[in-house]
């Protein structure tokens, strides 16, 4: 699907393919039927006292959504975001919602709450109308209070005019106010978290404090996939105060004292026996493990035009093999819950992307009704999409169900966690393209790929043809899979725009003007002309030594051009990032601070995912167990970061998680070639990467 | 075993009855209910639990409760004072120089034990001083602009 007709898709309401995925793939957000309740009443209330809380199913993981979400409530209701209490994520309270993930919140759930707080307004208005005895048009709103114009002493509340009850009034869909009439939408507000997180009053799962709480570790095996057998427990229950839970494969060592519960199992005072195969595969035999598996398998999943009669009108063809590593999420907090069961009921405090996820997948787990189950998310110490899924809440709410009433967090360790992730997959992409004679046409892409799917493989680029090919089999993966921030995304543009960057390379053009002849959308032309004016740029074709590389992006609407400069030491092959620039159109946005904290961590994040992030494992052993080998970008790592936004006239938001996640490896990939004429190919591109790249380069 | 241990904490003196060995973050955390501090690691690679023993910065989850007797601790709940934040805490609200938030009670303790010695630093000071603390959603640039301006604030304009 070419980007016009997809975007027209969007616009035509047909979101599903988006999530079409094959086997095997990265799945990408779950689907799940539900919908956004109508009633407005659903996401606000208003107290006697005039108070405003706004209730949404979406957490917050660092994000922003506490403070932008507040903001739309507060554009509509004339308010202050700070008098706009936020409860988040908590499935007894707050209405249905998708996971807080994929950069959903903007796209779906912005503009549902933004219709609710209006027809909010527009209700009070006319409550107030009558309680005043004036029309509406005549009417002031401000801070929770409505006067007459003309005569301010004539004036009522919120809360006088709520009473604290539900609004029974119904006006069906109020158009929300004009852009023009806006007066918090594109301006800076404080965030609504920072004092909390400031003081270390920001309460995450694991500073839930109930009395009587039990700290519950359990035995896991030695490789991903293998499953408790026996288990001698008989030392450790010698320790004063410790219990085991056992419910079937699952072990727990409980205790009141979490560093003591981890001992007993520290110090082998648990010994288990597991069972289960292990792939004979490691991190470097993956790639051909890949390849191999998904050869039988592969199909079309995106074809258009003739790829032979392209390879015949092509004067310049490039091959290129791109490959990832499997990479964590390594959220700085671990996964961590707590679970009580009480009164027929389990309730776990969680910290979750998915409290809606969570709590059908705990209700599964231990066969109750969805009603018997409440999830009440925390602060989130980041997700990226590794809290999507919620097998550490399974885990806290099986162990409780056997100790009625008694508190159990269950908070995963750093080997823990690094063991049970949903990696962003490893994936290989092989790639023949080639340009014509003018240098203005792709006559033909190819691309053969295994590891992840078609996901934002296209970009608006003019491709005469065009062929991915992705298999469908099912486990495809040795280790387990999940959704890593733009899942597939990063993976296809780090291949399409290294090629595209070999392609100009190798035709003596720059990688602006290539770019420029393929670009077929306005937009993504404009967004290219600020990016290298902002960073002032003067193109040549590579490399020239300077060591800066161009890559574009997307995730659904929303586009990204990065611009890298790095510097390379031939010697050690080290690569330092020396300033990274994004330009990023997302449409309307709301928060331009939140915004910009989103972009500069993507950047920041995928420093690390193009340099140093990659589990390393031996079958279903992870070799990693903590940050002395999983390594993060640290503050030596960061460079210069600028980030500038399209400037636009939609009032449509598309969330901007993703968006700059996508394009940050091909950009420094594009960097190490400028910079040095090594075309480094494989992510993470490690120190003994860029070495072997560099030995590949003709001596000049 | 549970001999008991006497130190100052954020200025006030306690006395606690656990193990001399046990990581002075589960005491923090577990025993006096001071949950700002967080556990990020438990090997000494995050910064996350980062605190201060004699105004030092010391990383909890590696200092056994023994090591800190008599000593003075601050945690990031002993930073302010009748409601007023302490500069570093003040630059890090006004620059959003965080985001899920799990960094930063320990970049705090380690930014303010650094700038209490060298309000004047450079940034490549405060990149070189900051180097032992992860950020996972990537407020490095944020964090280094706040370190900076709480430095400033503390009279060491450059």
């Amino acid at each position: 699907m070419r980007r016009r007709d997809f975007l027209q898709g969007v616009a035509a309401g047909t979101l599903t393919f988006f999530f079409a995925t094959p086997l095997g793939a990265a799945p990408i957000v779950p689907t799940r039927p539900g919908t956004y309740p109508e009633d407005f009443n659903a996401y606000l209330k208003i107290s006697a006292d005039g108070r405003v809380s706004c209730l949404v199913g979406k957490v917050e993981l660092g994000q922003g959504a506490m403070t932008v979400l507040a903001m739309l409530v507060a554009e509509e209701l004339e308010l202050d975001p700070a008098q706009v209490d936020m409860v988040l994520g908590d499935t007894d309270l707050c209405p249905w919602d998708m996971p807080t993930g994929g950069s959903l919140t903007m796209w779906h759930t912005a503009p549902v709450l933004r219709g609710a707080a209006a027809e909010a307004r527009a209700v009070l208005l006319r409550m107030a109308s009558k309680a005043l005895g004036a029309p509406v048009s005549g009417l002031t709103l401000k801070d929770g209070a409505i006067w007459v114009k003309e005569t301010p002493a004539r004036r009522t509340t919120f809360g006088e005019l709520v009473k604290g009850r539900k609004m029974e009034r119904h006006l069906g869909k109020v158009k929300p106010k004009s852009l023009s009439d806006c007066t918090l939408i594109g301006r800076r507000v404080p965030r609504k978290d920072a004092l909390a997180k400031v003081t270390g009053a920001a309460q995450y799962a694991g500073d839930l404090r109930m009395p009587g709480t039990l700290h519950a570790c359990v035995l896991r095996p030695p490789a991903q996939g293998q499953t408790l057998v026996t288990a001698d427990t008989s030392a450790a229950e010698r320790v004063p105060g410790v219990r085991i839970v056992r419910d079937g494969t699952l072990l727990a060592v409980l205790h009141a004292q979490p560093d003591t519960a981890r001992k007993a199992l520290a110090l082998a005072l648990v010994k288990g026996t597991f069972e289960g195969p292990e792939p004979d595969v490691d991190d470097v035999r993956i790639y051909q493990y890949l390849v191999d598996k998904a050869a039988p398998g592969q199909r079309v999943v995106i074809s258009r035009g003739d790829i032979a009669a392209g390879e015949k009108r092509a004067a310049t063809v490039v091959e290129g093999e791109y490959r990832n590593a499997y990479e964590s999420h390594a959220t700085l907090e671990p996964h961590t819950s707590v679970a009580k069961w009480e009164e027929g009921r389990m309730t776990v405090w969680a910290s979750t992307q998915s409290p809606f996820v969570f709590r059908d997948a705990v209700a599964e787990a231990l066969k109750l009704g969805q009603d018997k189950v409440r999830i009440i998310a925390q602060f989130v110490g980041g997700g990226f999409g590794g809290k999507l899924v919620g097998p550490g809440a399974i885990e806290a709410a099986r162990i409780a169900r056997q100790v009625p009433g008694v508190p159990i967090q269950v908070a995963w360790n750093r080997e823990e966690d690094l063991f049970l992730d949903g990696y962003r997959p490893a994936a290989v992409v092989k790639l023949r393209s080639g340009l014509d004679a003018g240098r203005g046409a792709i006559t033909f892409w190819d691309s053969t790929v295994a590891g992840v799917s078609q996901g934002e493989a296209e970009l608006c680029y003019d491709m005469q043809s065009n062929r991915y090919q992705a298999p469908t089999v099912p486990g495809l993966h040795p280790l387990k899979v999940g959704a890593w921030r733009a899942p597939n995304a990063h993976t296809n543009a780090f291949a399409r725009e290294s090629q595209l960057d070999a392609l100009a390379a190798k035709a003596g053009l720059d990688p602006v003007t290539l770019r420029r002849r393929l670009i077929t959308d306005a937009r993504l032309l404009r967004l290219l002309d600020l990016a290298v004016e902002t960073f002032g740029w003067e193109p040549a074709p590579g490399p020239t030594g300077r060591g800066i590389g161009l890559a574009c992006g997307a995730w659904r609407q929303g586009l990204v051009v990065a611009l890298a400069q790095v510097t390379v030491d031939k010697r050690t092959g080290r690569v330092k990032t020396e300033r990274f620039l994004e330009a990023v159109d997302v449409g309307l946005v709301v928060n331009p601070d939140g915004a910009r904290q989103q972009v500069e961590g993507a950047i920041t994040m995928c420093i690390g995912q193009a340099l140093s992030e990659e589990i390393h494992f031996k079958g279903g052993r992870i070799l990693d167990k903590n940050f002395d080998t999983y390594l993060l970008p640290r503050f030596s790592a960061i460079p210069r970061i600028q980030v500038v936004f399209a400037g636009t006239d939609t009032s449509v938001t598309q969330g901007i998680g993703e968006p700059p996640v996508v394009p940050v490896a091909a950009a420094l990939a594009n960097a190490v070639f400028d910079a040095t004429g090594a075309r480094v190919t494989h992510v993470p591109f490690t120190p003994e990467r860029v070495l072997a790249a560099l030995k590949l380069v003709p001596a000049s | 075993m549970n001999a008991t241990t006497s130190f100052t904490l954020n200025g006030k003196p306690v006395t606690v009855a656990s193990p001399r060995d046990r990581m002075l973050v589960w005491v923090l955390r577990d025993e006096l209910g001071l949950t700002g501090t967080k556990v990020g690691c438990e090997a000494g690679l995050c910064g996350a639990c980062t605190v201060l023993v004699d105004f030092e910065a010391v990383l909890s989850c590696s200092t056994p409760l023994g090591d800190v007797a008599g000593k003075s601790v601050l945690t990031i709940e002993g930073l302010a004072h009748d409601g007023k934040l302490n500069p570093v805490q003040e630059a890090f609200q006004d620059h959003h120089a965080f985001q899920c938030g799990y960094c930063t009670s320990g970049m705090i303790m380690a930014a303010w034990a650094f700038l209490k010695k060298k309000p004047k630093a450079t940034r490549t000071e405060i990149v070189e001083a900051m180097e032992g603390n992860i950020c996972r959603c990537g407020a490095h640039v944020r964090i280094l602009d706040a370190v900076e301006t709480a430095g400033k604030a503390m009279g060491g304009a450059r």
